[in-house]
This record gives structure tokens, C-alpha cells and sequence, in this order.
């Protein structure tokens, strides 16, 4: 069965359509990365599928593990497995990481009728999960990314993605704003969160160099609200030396 | 000594936002009456969560040194009113953390007069109101310095939340300052709860209610951090908070 199918999905903004009839499809076990040039609909893509207020869906569908994905709240997209990692993740003052988290993953579970987790396993969950992207626990401690650097503020998404342990990981630039060292951490922990047999993910990216630490399956090339071209990790590589337009126009 | 109060009228204009017919059905009052004497330290907590009307009039006097933390919790009643006189002597330090929460059709009210009357004197207060429904919430905080009151330091933290455009804030932080030297400070801020923090927080898997709780919580924290009863009070407001999303 397939993870994800995107059927000609179409979306506005604020009246002005940005996605225009686009298809996908992800199986478990893939790994898909979405490129494309400023404007394409990359970052709208990632909002509609995590269902944000404003991102109006206008046609098409698409079906997340045999449920429609368009007809869930976000909170019950997210505890059917679907994670949305932000380009700019919000600060939200006042409220700790630690809290925050623990009531989303028991929200979670609660949606799945499970056992929620008690402080103690919460604790030690997120100290291993923080590990893997050797982030101090205090920094969990603090409130939601106040006063967290880009990069911080990234790894705190990857740690979040390694405590809500989704099926699908939607990362939106998370490699913006890193430097080389955050690059690497990151690219290791989504590799080992979420390389999986039974789990997917879809990079948003401009750039390859996260793709060096997460090599695609499928890469895609999104243009005017449309996939114009899939390829695989190689067409990555064309991409970052013969740039979209080449590329794009050498298809249409 | 207690001292009649006058009922406040409509016509002064303090009163225009009040549900002066709810007031008036509580007339008189008595004043409740502290005094904190000279280098003592003192707390008191007003926490009122049933759904009755209520008025309540504190009157507090601070001798030379002495320190006076208050902290007020107005969730539930349908119309409520926590009126403060506070007069400050030298040296004398006054904090006030207060939140109120209202839904349906309910009116709360903070009324503050704090009064600094020596040298050195400091007052703070940090008022956070969440309005649902078709609430009303009102601050008016007068800060006086008198003569002779050099080395004033009077702040005022002022704001409102509102979860529907239907809700009503009302703020009006009011200074009268006859001395020189004299730091005061207001900040008074309404709005709304950040739909990109609430996004942010229901694509975690948080169920809307939750995201507002956890957000309004956070909200009015700083109202109450400190206090003795600080876990008391916040578990107070969440109760209420809860109930009112």
C-alpha cells in the first residue's frame, strides 16, 4: 500500500492559485526530496498537507495510509502519523518544550487509543531522542525556541520529529539557516528517525547538500505548481551545476 | 475605622465599561483593611471562582521598608470587582499579579489606585485578562506620586487576550506624578492569540482547546509567578481556562 497519493491537487493562497493539478505518490521506505525555484509552491505544498488555515484546497485529493488527509484537522493529521517540520519554527514564550511536547504526544496517542506516557517515560524518551541530535536537555527545559538560534531551532524540530515518531516526515528547508556542522547532525537524524521500512519522508529543499547526508529515492522538480520532473538522486546534482531553468525548460 | 464607600456612578466615566446595576445590588461594601508595618513583609492571595457576583475593596497601607505581595485571581464570577488602594511609605515595595477570566455575557474589573508617598517607593503590577463570549474586562490603575516622593519606581504590565471579536477590554493606566525623579513605566497591549503559534502547536497533535489552553496559560503565568501559592493559583486558572474554551 502507498504512504502517500497526491492526486492533481490544487490549492490557493489568499485567492491567488499556487498549486495547479499536482500528482505524487510515496511508498513506505522512500525517501522523496522537492526542489524547485523560489515561488513554485514548495513551502505550499508542505502548509496544505499539514492543513494550516489560509492554504485553501481547490481540487484533487489526497489520500494519506488509506485515510483522506484533506478531510482531518491538523491534530489529527499529525496523530495519523504526519509530521510537518517548519521552515521557521515558531516561538512560543512561556510555554517549555518539555510540557509542550509531552500533551502532544499524549494528545497523539489519546488519538490512536493508546496509553499515554508518563512523566518519567516522556523524560526518557526525550533525553534519547534529544541525543541523537546532541542537544542538551536543558535547552528542552526553556521555552518553545525563544531565544534558540536557526540551527537550534532545526535540531529542536528533529528532536520533536524523534519523540512524535511519525510515519510521514514533511521537512520544509529544515536544512535553511544551518551550518555545516548542524547540516550533518541533522541530515543524521532524520536518517535515523526516520529511515525505516515502514516510514517515509518529503524534503523540501533548495539546495542538495542536505541530500548528501539523506540521499532521495525520487527527486522531483516542482515549477508552477506542477511536478515537472522526477528523477533520482542524480538529477539533484544536474540541478545544483545547470540550475531549474535549464532543467525545467528542457521538459516543457 | 472603617470608612462608607460611595457607590461609583455611571457618570464618572471609570465606570462607563461597569455593570453598575450588579454593583449596586452588592452596596455597600466594606473595605478590607491591611496595614504592613514598618519593615514587615506580607501576602495576601484573592482567588474568586464561584459564579456569584462580587466587589471587594481592599484598602492596604505600607509602612517605611515594608513589602506587600498580592496576588488576585477573578474566573468565574458573573460580574466581579476587585477594587486596591494601596498608599506606600519609604522605601516600601508592592506587587500586584492578577488575572481575570470571563466568557458568556460577565463583567471583571481591576480598579488600582496606588499612591506613593515617600522617597524610594516601588509598585508593580502585572494585570493579564482573557475575554471570551461577550465579556467585558476593565483595568483602570492609577499611579500617584505625591510631593516628597523622589525615587518613585511605578510600573504597570496591562493586557488582554481576547478569543472572540465579541469580547470587550477595557485599559486605562492613569499617572499623577507631583515629584521629581520619579521612574514609571506602563505597558497595555489587547489582542489575539498568534495563529501561527496555534498552528504550530496543533500540528504537534494538539486538539485546538488544547493549543489555546496551553497558549493562554503561558499567557497569564506571569501574573502569578513568585507567589506562594503559585501552583495553586495557575491550577485554579486552568480549571477555569478549560472551561471556558
Amino acid at each position: 500500500m502507498t504512504m502517500l497519493t497526491i492526486t492533481n491537487l490544487q490549492a490557493t493562497v489568499a485567492d491567488k492559485p499556487i498549486l495547479k493539478g499536482l500528482s505524487l505518490t510515496i511508498n513506505p521506505g522512500e525517501i522523496h526530496a522537492i526542489m524547485g525555484p523560489n515561488g513554485a509552491g514548495k513551502s505550499t505544498l508542505g502548509y496544505t498537507l499539514g492543513g494550516r488555515p489560509g492554504y485553501e484546497v481547490t481540487g484533487g485529493s489526497v489520500d494519506f495510509d488509506g485515510q483522506d488527509l484533506l478531510e482531518l484537522e491538523p491534530y489529527e493529521r499529525a496523530a495519523a502519523g504526519l509530521f510537518l517540520g517548519f521552515q521557521y519554527p515558531v516561538e512560543i514564550p512561556g510555554v517549555s518544550f518539555v510540557q509542550f511536547l509531552r500533551e502532544a504526544a499524549n494528545a497523539q496517542r489519546k488519538g490512536r487509543g493508546e496509553e499515554p506516557l508518563s512523566g518519567g517515560e516522556f523524560l526518557k524518551l526525550a533525553r534519547e531522542k534529544a541525543g541523537l541530535l546532541r542537544m542538551d536537555m536543558d535547552m528542552l527545559k526553556r521555552p518553545v525556541n525563544v531565544g534558540f538560534s536557526g540551527g537550534e531551532k532545526k535540531r529542536a524540530e528533529m528532536v520533536q520529529m524523534g519523540i512524535l515518531n511519525p510515519k510521514l516526515a514533511i521537512l520544509d528547508e529544515t536544512d535553511s539557516g544551518l551550518d555545516i556542522d548542524a547540516l550533518r547532525i541533522c541530515g543524521e537524524g532524520i536518517n535515523a528517525i526516520m529511515r525505516s521500512v515502514d516510514k517515509a519522508v518529503l524534503l523540501i529543499t533548495h539546495y542538495q547538500r542536505l541530500l548528501d547526508y539523506v540521499k532521495p529515492d525520487f527527486v522531483h522538480v516542482l515549477a508552477g505548481g506542477r511536478i515537472v520532473k522526477t528523477g533520482g538522486a542524480d538529477l539533484a546534482l544536474r540541478l545544483e551545476e545547470e540550475g531549474y531553468e535549464a532543467v525545467v525548460q528542457e521538459t516543457a | 475605622m472603617n470608612v462608607e464607600l460611595t457607590l461609583p456612578s455611571r457618570k464618572h466615566e471609570d465606570f462607563r465599561y461597569s455593570d453598575i446595576e450588579a454593583l449596586r445590588g452588592l452596596w455597600p461594601i466594606l473595605p478590607e483593611e491591611i496595614d504592613v508595618a514598618d519593615g514587615e513583609e506580607a501576602s495576601h492571595q484573592i482567588v474568586e471562582t464561584g459564579a456569584d457576583a462580587v466587589a471587594r475593596q481592599l484598602t492596604i497601607t505600607l509602612g517605611k521598608g515594608a513589602k506587600f505581595d498580592l496576588r488576585v485571581l477573578t474566573a468565574g464570577p458573573a460580574f466581579g470587582r476587585i477594587a486596591v488602594d494601596v498608599r506606600l511609605g519609604e522605601g516600601a515595595d508592592f506587587t500586584l499579579g492578577a488575572a481575570q477570566l470571563a466568557t458568556g455575557s460577565e463583567t471583571l474589573e481591576i480598579v488600582t489606585e496606588v499612591t506613593h508617598t515617600a522617597l524610594n517607593a516601588t509598585s508593580a503590577q502585572i494585570i493579564r485578562t482573557v475575554l471570551a463570549g461577550h465579556s467585558t474586562g476593565t483595568y483602570l490603575g492609577r499611579i500617584a506620586v505625591e510631593r516628597g516622593a523622589e525615587g518613585t519606581d511605578a510600573e504597570q504590565s496591562v493586557r488582554a487576550m481576547l478569543l472572540d471579536r465579541t469580547a470587550t477590554a477595557n485599559a486605562r493606566p492613569e499617572l499623577e506624578i507631583y515629584a521629581d525623579d520619579v521612574k514609571a513605566a506602563h505597558g497595555c497591549a489587547v489582542g489575539e492569540l498568534d495563529a501561527n503559534g496555534l498552528f504550530y502547536l496543533m500540528s504537534r497533535g494538539l486538539t485546538p482547546p488544547q493549543a489555546k489552553r496551553l497558549m493562554l496559560q503561558a499567557f497569564i503565568a506571569e501574573a502569578f509567578t513568585g507567589a506562594a501559592g503559585e501552583e495553586a493559583l495557575s491550577e485554579a486558572a486552568i480549571a477555569r481556562l478549560e472551561a471556558i474554551l
